[in-house]
């Protein structure tokens, strides 16, 4: 099984330890791992602000990246959402504007590998309990897109259950968006703040130390509200804490 | 669209104004939170409520592909039943064919059925002008008209005010429209319905012309449906001598046997009931029962620019249900009144900017108006998917070249991230620089560290931790 890590530009560029944590989870599970370098980004930020356009060089390259491998993981529902959702439509515009099909051939090609890493766990390896240990009170944000385009369900919460030491604390109002929404955090930033208020006002709320999500830009921005606010609690992606074990236990940075 | 909106500022603007606005962020809250759950609930009482969803979709799909067959038929229909049809292909044309008739009764004053198309239009100030006084008979229509306030809510126009609030415009304004509010009235709901009451029979016994709208219109009978929770609709539909309605001409249904599925998916999805209070059909006229005189008048108003827009045609499936503003995060801390529009919410989004074009700023704001987070295609009962219909609108305001400085910055970025060896300098970069990052941005970022800290950038990009660790 050719197993390619799809790590996303955000985790590259800006939370390595997501990715190196993805990738140690997955070999300590046996699986055999290779990150592409031929990757950037899957393009969600300019097709969601209306650059279409714009996104096809990177649908061409995501899918020439990952060309040849059974299956493609990434930490990210927004990610791979876009890779699943948006990269057919991207490709069938295409061809229905004249230009031939090979960006639609290559995006049907690509999408049904592709999985968000709980995708991958429960329903690829099969596995829920993946042997991590986390003695911390943990509250979990299901990331709007993960939750309704990939219909990722209690994936997210069974691991998370499985996990030695951990403490689950149900977040109130958790499958409200948090307000990043890539631009809309620019573009309208006050509804976007008063959407993260209430998101940490909801987590903390809780009394866990940690803030869990699937998705680092979620959690990069509400991460940049709690720390500005300050206090004991923290983002952390879900990978962290599935890599995290016993022996070789999480600190925080 | 009615001129009341006209000069407002775009979405951003108004929308960072109604979040200071504490009072109304509380309103807002408790009231779509209140609507959500109860609609929740009322929803997983149908074991086939998919499917349902699924037979409302699949009907209005068809319907709007062979819209002008059956608007032929509709108008047959009604013309057969006694009614007179009347075509209007803009707001202008429709408020004209109104008035008109208004004034071929001899009449000066109208009772109106809560209504979208008539807002839409602006009829009530259209018929103002020329000397016609339209009252709102619908409760929270009535708060709005009186208050001299704007709606806010497709359902629940008045979903911004409170009951002190309300109270306090009954108290204050009653008077100036008709019978005045009674004395020590207080703010308990029973009282303040009560007073509606009074001062609306007034209405309802002296009015000699209704104006209305329509849920639905039966291509196959000529058949109107007006679904509704308070009785007024019925009493506007029933007494007055004439009957004029507008309606949009995506309203259409072929047959009868389709409001089987329709009345199931609107109560439900909009106020939560199994079945409405008020469900009343008409047909033409009929000697000695209703109105003697009926006129349909048919608006298109951007709707067969809509219609020829193959992936935003999917909004004229829309049943006006509210259920996607009940649910969406952004209406519920901006309210309404931000969208510039009498369509809010998820759906005003998308339908507002392809009635009336994306060429003014609010309307080339709108498409932006959300976080994309899908809450409103989860609850749509005939699913139209406003995420995917936002980006399409996205993409006409970027195409018309609205935003110099985003579309460098894509265009910059596209050409890093289509160049792995760049994209690699870059992190590298930022990753030996980053003890002179600023905590705060200047420009277009400042909106995000106003309010936020940026992410700290580590030493070293994951690429080249693979490249050490895993050669």
């Amino acid at each position: 099984m050719r197993v390619a890590l799809f790590a996303t530009c955000v985790n590259d560029a800006l939370f390595p330890a997501t990715a190196v944590a993805t990738v140690r989870l997955l070999e300590r599970l046996g699986v055999d791992v290779d990150f592409p370098p031929e990757q950037t980004c899957c393009g969600q930020p300019q097709y969601n602000t209306g650059y279409r356009r714009a996104c096809e060089p990177l649908v061409r390259r995501t899918a020439r990246a990952f060309a040849g491998y059974d299956h493609v993981v990434t930490p990210s529902g927004s990610c791979a959402a876009m890779v699943r959702d948006n990269y057919p439509r991207i490709g069938a515009r295409a061809a229905a504007e004249g230009r031939g099909t090979e960006l639609a051939d290559a995006a049907l090609a690509l999408t049904p590998r592709v999985h968000e890493l709980t995708e991958f766990l429960t329903d690829v390896l099969g596995v829920e309990d993946v042997g991590a240990y986390f003695p911390h009170a943990v509250t979990y944000h299901p990331s709007c897109h993960g939750l309704r385009v990939l219909g990722l369900g209690n994936r997210p919460l069974r691991l998370l259950h499985a996990v030695r030491g951990l403490e689950l604390r149900e977040l109130p109002g958790a499958e409200e968006c948090c307000g990043f929404g890539g631009t809309f955090a620019v573009k309208n930033a006050a509804v976007s703040a008063a959407m993260a208020e209430d998101k940490i006002a909801n987590a903390l709320r809780t009394d866990a130390r940690v803030l869990c999500g699937a998705d680092n830009s979620c959690l990069l921005h509400l991460g940049g509200m709690l720390r500005r606010r300050g206090g004991a609690l923290r983002p952390l992606h879900l990978a962290e804490i599935l890599a995290s074990t016993e022996e070789d236990p999480w600190r925080p940075a | 669209m009615t001129d009341t909106f006209l000069g407002m500022p775009a979405f951003p603007q108004a929308a960072a104004e109604a979040v200071r606005d504490g009072q109304l962020r509380a309103n807002l809250r408790h009231a779509t939170h209140t609507i959500r759950d109860k609609r929740a609930r009322a929803v997983a009482e149908l074991s086939d409520w998919a499917e349902l969803r699924a037979a409302g979709k699949a009907i209005k799909d068809h319907t709007l592909r062979h819209l002008d067959r059956y608007l032929v038929q509709l108008e047959e229909s009604v013309t057969a039943a006694g009614g007179t049809v009347h075509w209007a292909a803009d707001a202008e044309e429709a408020n004209r064919i109104v008035a008109g008739l208004v004034r071929a009764t001899g009449e000066t004053e109208v009772v109106k059925v809560k209504s979208m198309a008539t807002q839409e239009i602006g009829l009530n100030e259209a018929l103002a002008a020329e000397g016609i006084t339209a009252y709102e008979t619908d409760l929270a229509e009535l708060i709005v008209q009186l208050g001299d306030d704007r709606p806010s809510h497709i359902l629940v126009p008045a979903i911004h005010r409170n009951r002190a609030e309300i109270r306090e415009i009954f108290a204050e304004r009653m008077a100036a429209w008709g019978r005045p509010a009674p004395e020590g009235l207080t703010d308990t709901p029973a009282e303040l319905a009560e007073a509606a009451r009074l001062h609306l029979r007034e209405k309802f016994l002296r009015a000699q012309v209704a104006i209305s709208g329509a849920n639905f219109m039966v291509a196959e009978t000529g058949t109107l449906v007006v679904v509704e929770s308070e009785g007024n609709g019925w009493m506007c539909l029933t007494l007055p001598r004439a009957l004029i309605s507008v309606v949009g001409i995506e309203k259409v249904v072929p047959t009868w046997r389709d409001l089987e599925v329709f009345l199931q998916l609107l109560p439900r999805s909009s106020t939560a009931e199994r079945m409405n209070p008020y469900t009343s059909l008409w047909t033409g006229t009929t000697e000695g029962d209703g109105p003697s005189e009926f006129h349909l008048v048919l608006l298109d108003n951007g709707r067969t620019a809509a219609l020829a827009d193959q992936v935003g045609r999917q909004a004229l499936r829309c049943i006006r249900c509210s259920a996607c503003l009940n649910v969406c995060p952004v209406y519920e801390r901006a309210g309404g009144h931000a969208y510039g529009s009498v369509y809010p919410g998820p759906i005003g989004a998308i339908l507002t900017p392809q009635l009336r074009g994306t060429a003014s700023p609010v309307d080339a704001s709108l498409p932006y108006a959300s976080s994309l987070c899908g809450a409103c295609y989860e609850v749509c009962p005939v699913a139209i998917d406003i995420p995917e219909v936002l980006v399409h609108l996205r993409e006409r305001v970027a195409e018309q070249g609205g935003h110099p400085a985003e579309r460098a910055a894509i265009a910059a970025a596209g050409y890093v991230l289509d160049h792995p060896a760049l994209l690699t300098a870059a992190e590298r970069l930022a990753g030996r620089t980053r003890a002179l990052h600023p905590r705060r941005l200047p420009g277009p970022g400042r909106a995000w560290t106003d309010t936020r800290d940026l992410p700290e950038v580590p030493a070293e990009p994951f690429r080249d931790w693979w490249r050490k660790n895993r050669p």
